[in-house]
């Protein structure tokens, strides 16, 4: 104690220390070049960290080059080496060598484009008629305009034109892709619809106590079903309409359009169903809780192809003569049962991420559990797992390409339907094809990755913590 | 502390809870025991007690948070058992502050309190916000209502806790040691909130350990140890002359330092 007494500790700063610039290691251009490049690569002071540093160097260059050479080849194919038109319409001798008779210099190498422009209606549409193309194109800009909308945070009702997207464009989408006018009787139809007034009567009834207390327990469920029959039926009824459009098959699908309506269709029902089966697995009930269990468990541990050939080989055995579903409906029904089972675990694992804290405030307020569900917790357990759910969409997006196994003709099954053409034929043919189905691949799933990283970082900015 | 002014409490004979023979058990743990308790209206109650006691687990029994196994509650002569009707009636008139605020972080502080009133009172959204920014101003935040919880101190966010409840317009006030996750700097702007909502009048049940909170506000105090009240008497005489053993070895340790 006494020795530090003796020591001089007085201290008082007089003048503020000077704030200065920082090094030129820290920041701007020079700073970013440091730390993100030379920085692994620029420790000579020890023979290991040399070696390490040496050896860094070394790497880097190696992945420039063949980095640098691949990106090269990449471009050179589909840009610089390219044919990219067929004045004379000589079809595939435009994209030959001398060597094969053609007029391009012999070891030529690069995308046939001529090639995929001849055969871009088919690999969009398929099979769909040249003359009711305008059906397609109509449904999907209709698509892409609500879509748009709805994501455009300043436009004005986007709250009304998200439910129309949700209720009235899958409908009119069923209408103009197939043309309606299905053979459903209308005498048929209006004796389901009044079934179904009659449940939600009943089930009105019920609420009120007229028919028992018990009856009362179920009278929600019970006008629920009734409002799913008589909005089936109220499809079914319109869909039945004669609009005077040319019925067309589905087996006339393809192409892209096969691979958008069965993606979307998988991504938008997914969703849903996703939330509903892990709040299920979730619940208190012993019965929601055991079928949500087994539901995902089966459809997580059998193989989508296992599933598509079910539903279009398997099932149609078992359906009663004369009843026959539709071959992409069934594929559809398949996809959006396996993603929703995906979806739902997904979802489990947000709902497993929300504090205990977050039930008891909502509840000790007075909230009603589906209340507490929609307002509090859903909205954050599905901010949460963002990254997750674009992961399932972007991966059932890719996963519709298995329907061509069954017979459908998506974008890739019409990709190579294009390659058994003969007047096309030469060396490039198939490469020239698969790369144009690539690109558009890539562009839908990159788009949906931008998007989901645009959605987290403005979510995570309103609540910053 | 000279503000020995205590208000001048309303207790009516209203009975605003009674609680008779409450047993409850966590598996084999029996965690409440034969808890028999009355509160009137106007009533303002700290519980404390050693950590384990069982506090806790008794004002969460009071809007089924918890669920007892044996004995009757009731809270404003409704009585709690498992009709979902009479839980939320209760759910209601009964707001509640928790150690971790449990504000929802995905809403701003005003959506915060007008939810619960929307939703549950199915007020219209003008009139809700309207309530929301007058108790909002009352603790002293309107400054705050656009901001999200994660933007705000550990005492606001309390504090806008006790504005989301107030914003039901309960009858009763549960606390559930609204002031134990809070720095030290931050209790004071939690307690003098709390100390102005009960000199409105408030019927409020607080479970804490500031003392001094205590001896100003409550009008009773109670004690509890091992899941039973052990004792229960006015502040003064509580802290003067406390009557059982165990009463005097926790008041010595949490107030000899």
């Amino acid at each position: 104690m006494a020795n530090a007494r003796d020591k001089n500790y007085e201290f008082v700063r007089r003048e503020d220390a000077p704030i200065l610039p920082p090094p030129a290691t820290e920041a701007g251009i020079t700073g970013w070049l440091w730390q993100n490049i030379f920085v692994s690569m620029a420790d000579y002071t020890s023979i290991g960290a040399g070696i390490r540093s040496l050896l860094m160097a070394i790497l880097s260059v190696l992945i420039l080059y063949f980095g640098g050479t691949q990106i090269y080849a990449l471009i050179d194919f589909t840009i610089f080496s390219a044919v990219f038109s067929d004045p004379e319409g000589i079809k595939r001798e435009a994209c030959w060598t001398v060597d094969q008779g053609g007029v391009l210099p012999s070891g030529w190498h690069g995308a046939c484009w001529p090639f995929v422009v001849a055969k871009q209606k088919f690999l969009l549409y398929g099979a769909y008629p040249a003359e009711d193309l305008w059906r397609v194109n109509l449904t999907g800009l209709v698509g892409l305009v609500g879509m748009v909308w709805v994501m455009i945070e300043k436009l004005p009702y986007r709250r009304e034109v998200g439910a129309a997207m949700l209720t009235l464009y899958p409908l009119m989408a069923f209408i103009l892709l197939t043309g309606g006018n299905s053979d459903a009787e209308f005498s048929n139809i209006g004796i389901w619809l009044v079934i179904g007034l009659a449940i939600i009567s009943a089930g009105r009834l019920g609420k009120r106590g007229f028919l028992g207390p018990t009856f009362a327990e179920f009278a929600t469920l019970i006008g629920f079903t009734g409002w799913v029959f008589l909005i089936f039926n109220a499809v079914r009824g319109v869909a039945a309409v004669d609009f005077g459009l040319e019925p067309i098959d589905t087996r006339d699908w393809g192409g892209l359009l096969i691979t958008l309506v069965v993606a979307i269709t998988g991504i938008v029902a997914s969703l849903p169903l996703g939330i509903i089966l892990a709040l299920g697995r979730r619940s208190e009930m012993p019965v929601a809780r055991l079928l949500s269990t087994i539901f995902i468990e089966f459809w997580r541990g059998i193989p989508l192809i296992t599933v598509l050939f079910m539903a279009s080989v398997m099932l149609p055995l078992f359906m009663p003569e004369g009843v026959n579903f539709d071959n992409l409906l069934r594929a559809l029904i398949g996809v959006m049962l396996f993603s929703a089972a995906y979806m739902a675990e997904v979802i489990r694992g947000g709902l497993q991420a929300i504090d205990k804290g977050q039930y008891e405030g909502a509840q000790a307020m007075g909230l009603s559990y589906w209340q507490t569900m929609r307002l509090v917790i859903l909205p954050q357990a599905l901010t949460h797992v963002i990254p997750g759910i674009v992961n399932t969409f972007i991966g059932l997006f890719k996963d519709t390409t298995l329907v061509s196994i069954v017979g459908i003709f998506d974008l890739l099954g019409a990709a190579q339907s294009t390659i058994a053409d003969p007047s096309w034929s030469s060396h490039v043919q198939a490469l020239s094809v698969y790369v144009y189905v690539a690109l558009l691949f890539f562009v839908f799933c990159f788009g949906m990755s931008r998007y989901s990283i645009y959605m987290e970082n403005k979510l995570s900015k309103s609540r910053s913590h | 502390m000279a503000s020995k002014a205590k208000t001048k409490t309303v207790i009516s004979d209203e009975v605003m809870i009674s609680m008779e023979n409450v047993n409850k058990w966590y598996g084999t743990f029996h965690v409440l025991r034969d808890i028999n308790l009355t509160v009137h209206k106007g009533e303002r109650i700290v519980i404390c007690g050693p950590s384990g006691s069982g506090k806790s687990t008794l004002i969460r029994c009071l809007n089924r948070l918890e669920e007892h196994q044996d004995g009757t509650i009731n809270v404003q002569g409704i009585e709690i058992n498992n009709d979902l009707k009479n839980i939320d009636e209760i759910r209601r008139d009964v707001g509640m502050v928790f150690q971790h605020f449990n504000l929802f972080p995905h809403l701003t502080i005003l959506e915060n309190c007008t939810l619960a009133p929307i939703w549950v009172r199915k007020m219209p959204k003008a009139e809700a916000e309207e309530i929301a920014m007058e108790y909002l101003t009352r603790v002293k935040i309107p400054e705050q209502a656009l901001k999200y919880p994660g933007q705000l101190s550990g005492g606001q966010q309390q504090r806008v806790a006790i504005a989301r409840s107030l914003c039901m317009e309960p009858k009763l006030m549960l606390f559930d040691e609204p002031t134990s996750a809070l720095d030290p700097e931050m209790i004071k702007e939690v307690l003098d909130t709390m100390v102005e909502l009960a000199e409105d009048g408030m019927s409020m049940i607080c479970v804490t350990h500031e003392m001094g909170f205590a001896r100003k506000v409550a009008n009773r105090v109670i004690f509890m140890d091992e899941g039973q009240i052990v004792e229960q008497n006015e502040p003064e005489a509580f802290f003067n002359n406390p009557q059982s053993d165990r009463t005097k070895l926790f008041l010595s340790q949490i107030l000899d330092h």
